[in-house]
């Protein structure tokens, strides 16, 4: 079982955060050199598709109007699941789909029996819920079987990327790992050696295991199928094998049709690891009604949650959140991710879009720092396979927290409030501007000495400031600005005009 | 010499920084701008686009300057900003900002005035259809794609067209052109170490192209890249766009 | 613990909120089946290039994955399954129901063949590999696609043996995956498994490596 989880509602401020992990040069090697690959590859097939702006301008129509009538293609999802022998279960909040998918476990054992193991697909979803800690916590372990989820839950660490959630450990870190947790103290160092230990530990788990939990990638209304994408095979092996499934997702999951997959799984894949599709999708639909020796687990149950979905969805501005289909693209693109890996965001959802997603998900109660990780450069906005403009909401939601610091008594606390609103007075009068640019050299002139070339430079600022002058200096004012010069300039030229 | 369109009368959209930190940059861009035949005016009473309140969130701050930026330029020919950032922030957000205000007089004047703003360098090649400006400029210099003009304006090359057709320029490439430098306004201050940690990774850039001046079209990301070249003594200048086309 | 017991009232509650915040009245199911017939769909939904061609571009994806390819004309497909086998030194083989027939010839002697009714996981796992047909293939992705269907079967046999060897008929070779969802349509309720490649993980230092917990080896037969 990991260790305590990224909690967003304990986490520590991003900037605080990150300031202890962009010293961890281990880390930021081994993140910088995955996120680089990934890159890579992903723009190589991206390349090949000419036709890839139109694919993204209908993946995001797709998503745009599901959201638009998402209880419409919720209950019909709902209808055609449940009539193809699904059970389909609703959940306001993580604690309730919590309680039922322990429910669901406990009751899916033969003869009464409890079972006391699961298997587990990776899922964004479980991990927000911090499912396999409240399954421990009822008596259930939960083996994690693809290979990433399974080095952090050996290593008792946290994932710090949607699609690879150990892209923060190295080969040598992972078989340290293994080496001590599967007890191998011959194991070998290549990336083979570590996945053919994943193999051998985990086989027997999927033979054995008679309960599985999963995840969704999409869920089809028309038909009430669901569909997995995955690469290893462990996904598979959790579909196909146990007698019962039980499969969380977002209530944001659902697609329209089945047509609106040959869009996403377009998208996905390319998008998430630079793959032209990933080595295995999985489509199906309730159960195999053939008693004996049918296809796949004879028990389905499909968890919709909300958790605060819904009240994204209210957001017009940030709604487009919900279109994400988790495929990590922007966490790869994104400079800031980079340099602090995913742990820095206090949460399973890093990067940009947990920068936006994750504070809404807290109702803007938690982790109001995440706006702000963030320069705005846009490449996140570049690589989204739906076109979500991530820097828009971030833009927006900043605006939110503002406002929560702007409220009552809290605006005393906060200089930088303070700040900020003291200098939009002085934009809003070309008077106090001028005479604010002639205060502030001023102001500067005890700050500053000179240079070899006779120029002013500060290398040291008070306050909130000082985060300028830790790695750089500034230039001082110079004694004139651009207005001064250019209305001088005019002065002269009338004079001469004058006196010609 | 003066480009497609004759004679322009080109109104200055200067920027707060830029008037208050680098005019050299804005006399540069009245240089090259008259040298190329057209009349420059600024009009008094402008300061700010709205940007550092409007991304740090302090939306309701930023908005009675749009108002204010209308009332400067409405009537100018064009209108023309040595800053990407700046012109971004009013291509991407002036027209949400008017459908906020619910005022229909200034949502049409967004409408109209917009396609005649400019960015210095795309002004150059866009509107004017030119490259070479008869600069001379005899160093070695890397070009800084900010990211609002690689993404927000889609520059493209332009800039880079603009450098190649200055007498006695040499132009090196960066390794990391997309790269954001780290710079995004208030993020350098209030994320100041992963500011910082991008900063880094810009300047080894920077210095592996042993230019001996970087420039870009944005004072800005110059100010910050700048700022930690002038802290570890490396020589190396940021010097604006402007005022290398302005160089004769 | 009676699960019907934990969230009651849920299910009502979620749709009303999302009701609420979407803010326009409910649309009706023509409506909305009219708006989504308006999304657009400039992307290729139709591939460009030659049969040949097409051909040619799934063997080459199939290959960049990791699959080997052998092509051949058609009757020749129970003699090439022999050969194939044996260079693989596999004997005994798992097989769906309705292969023989699916693939238009019987399948060759000499090998230990079992058919699928049922088998429990630990049986499966004794298997030295699988055979199959396929429904649809995609070139431009290298992707096969299976279904639950005779001659392909059921999930679990393509997955828990550690070969599998897939026969594609050419006439069911597709460009793009647009045109193979159209395929795939009519019978889109039945299980369905994209195998682009044998099992790979790029989790550790985003190194592709072939065979994780899917069978670690692919072999397709593409029959012209």
């Amino acid at each position: 079982m990991s260790g305590a989880g990224l909690d967003p509602r304990t986490a520590p401020k991003f900037q605080v955060a990150a300031r202890v992990l962009v010293g961890d040069s281990q880390m930021r090697k081994n993140v910088r050199h995955a996120t680089k690959v990934i890159q890579t590859k992903r723009a190589k097939v991206v390349a090949e598709m000419p036709d890839w702006q139109k694919l993204r301008e209908a993946g995001q129509a797709i998503r745009q109007h599901t959201l638009r009538h998402l209880d419409f293609y919720l209950e019909q999802f709902e209808r055609n699941c449940t009539a193809a022998g699904g059970v389909v279960h609703w959940a306001r909040n993580a604690e309730e789909a919590r309680q039922i998918v322990i429910g669901l476990v406990k009751s899916s054992g033969a003869m009464g029996e409890s079972p006391t193991e699961v298997i587990k697909i990776k899922s964004m979803t479980t991990e927000e819920i911090q499912l396999n800690k409240a399954l421990e916590e009822a008596g259930v372990h939960a083996y994690e079987t693809d290979l990433a989820e399974l080095i952090i839950q050996l290593g008792h660490d946290q994932p710090s990327h949607i699609v690879v959630p150990a892209l923060h450990k190295n080969r040598a870190q992972i078989r340290e790992i293994f080496m001590r947790e599967m007890n191998l103290p011959d194991l070998g160092g290549t990336p083979q050696d570590l996945a053919d230990a994943a193999r051998r530990f985990l086989r027997e788990k999927f033979l054995r295991v008679k309960t599985a939990v999963s995840g969704a990638n999409f869920l089809v209304a028309e038909t009430g199928g669901v569909c997995i994408v995955e690469s290893e095979g462990n996904g598979r092996m959790c579909l196909t094998l146990p007698e019962t499934l039980i499969s969380v997702a977002g209530i944001d999951k659902v697609v329209p049709r089945y047509q609106d997959l040959e869009v996403l799984l377009q998208l996905l894949p390319r998008s998430a690891t630079g793959e032209r599709m990933n080595p295995y999708n999985s489509l199906w639909t309730g159960v195999d009604p053939t008693q004996k020796g049918g296809d796949g687990p004879r028990t389905f149950h499909v968890v919709l949650m909300d958790n605060a979905r819904s009240e994204i969805l209210a957001d017009k501005e940030a709604r487009q959140t919900l279109q994400c289909i988790r495929c990590g693209a922007c966490q790869n693109a994104c400079p800031v991710y980079q340099q602090t890996g995913g742990h820095a965001y206090g949460s399973v959802y890093a990067g940009p879009i947990g920068a936006i997603l994750t504070p809404q998900l807290m109702q803007m109660h938690h982790a109001q720092s995440l706006p702000y990780a963030s320069s705005l450069c846009g490449a996140c906005y570049e690589v989204c396979p739906v076109k979500i403009n991530i820097p828009e909401v971030l833009i927006h939601l900043r605006n939110k927290v503002v406002k929560q610091q702007s409220s009552g008594f809290h605006i005393l606390a906060n200089p930088e409030v303070m700040a900020l609103k003291a200098v939009a007075q002085v934009f809003r009068s070309d008077k106090v501007f001028r005479v604010s640019q002639k205060l502030g050299r001023l102001a500067e002139l005890p700050l500053s000495h000179k240079d070899g070339q006779g120029v002013g430079w500060i290398d040291w600022l008070p306050g909130m400031l000082g985060g300028w002058t830790q790695v750089r200096d500034l230039r001082v004012m110079p004694k004139q600005t651009f207005r001064e010069w250019f209305e001088e300039r005019e002065k002269n030229k009338q004079g001469a005009n004058n006196g010609r | 010499m003066n480009g497609i369109g004759g004679i322009l009368r080109v109104s200055l959209f200067i920027t707060c920084y830029n008037d208050t930190l680098f005019p050299e940059t804005g006399q540069a861009v009245v240089k090259v701008l008259e040298r190329l035949g057209h009349t420059v005016d600024f009009p008094s009473k402008q300061t700010c686009c709205g940007q550092m309140h409007w991304n740090t969130g302090y939306q309701e701050e930023a908005l009675p300057l749009l108002p204010r930026f209308i009332e400067q330029f409405k009537d100018s020919e064009v209108v023309v900003c040595p800053s990407t950032s700046c012109i971004a922030m009013m291509k991407d957000h002036y027209p949400l900002m008017a459908e906020r205000s619910n005022d229909e007089g200034l949502k049409k004047a967004v409408a109209e005035i917009l396609p005649r703003v400019w960015e210095f360098s795309q002004f150059l090649t866009q509107k004017l259809g030119i490259e070479d400006v008869g600069a001379y400029f005899p160093h070695r210099v890397t070009y800084h794609a900010s990211c609002h003009g690689l993404r927000s304006l889609q520059l493209g090359d332009g800039p880079q067209r603009l450098l190649r057709a200055v007498r006695g320029l040499e132009l090196v490439e960066i390794e990391t052109l997309e790269q954001c430098c780290g710079f995004g306004g208030t993020f350098a201050i209030k994320n100041a170490e992963v500011s910082s940690a991008m900063l880094a990774d810009k300047v080894r850039s920077v210095l592996n192209t042993r230019a001996e001046v970087v420039t870009g079209c944005d004072n800005s990301c110059l100010m910050h890249i700048g700022g930690s070249l002038h802290r570890q003594r490396t020589g190396v200048r940021p010097v604006h766009i402007a005022e290398i086309l302005a160089g004769e | 613990m009676d699960v019907e017991l934990i969230a009651v009232g849920a299910r009502e509650d979620v749709l009303r909120r999302i009701r609420t915040s979407i803010g326009t009245p409910a649309a009706n199911a023509p409506a909305i089946e009219a708006e989504w017939n308006t999304l657009p769909r400039e992307y290729n939904r139709v591939g460009s290039l030659d049969r040949e061609a097409v051909l040619e571009m799934l063997d080459e994806r199939l290959r960049d994955y990791d699959a080997s390819v052998i092509r051949i004309q058609s009757g020749a497909v129970a003699e090439t399954i022999a050969k194939q086998l044996t260079e693989r030194g596999k004997h005994r083989l798992v097989i769906p129901k309705g292969l023989a027939e699916a693939l238009g010839e019987a399948l060759p002697a000499g090998f230990e063949f079992v058919v699928d009714e049922g088998l429990s996981t630990t049986e499966l796992d004794s298997f030295e590999g699988v055979v199959t047909a396929s429904t649809v293939a995609i070139a431009e992705t290298g992707t096969i696609v299976l279904q639950n269907v005779a001659g392909e079967g059921r999930r679990a046999p393509t997955l828990v043996p550690d070969y599998h060897l897939c026969i594609v008929r050419a006439g069911d070779v597709v460009e793009n995956v647009p045109e193979a969802m159209t395929r795939l349509a009519a019978t889109a309720s039945l299980a369905t498994t994209f195998v682009s490649g044998p099992s790979a993980t790029a989790d550790i230092e985003m190194t592709r490596i072939k065979g994780v917990h899917g069978p670690r080896f692919l072999d397709v037969i593409l029959v012209t």
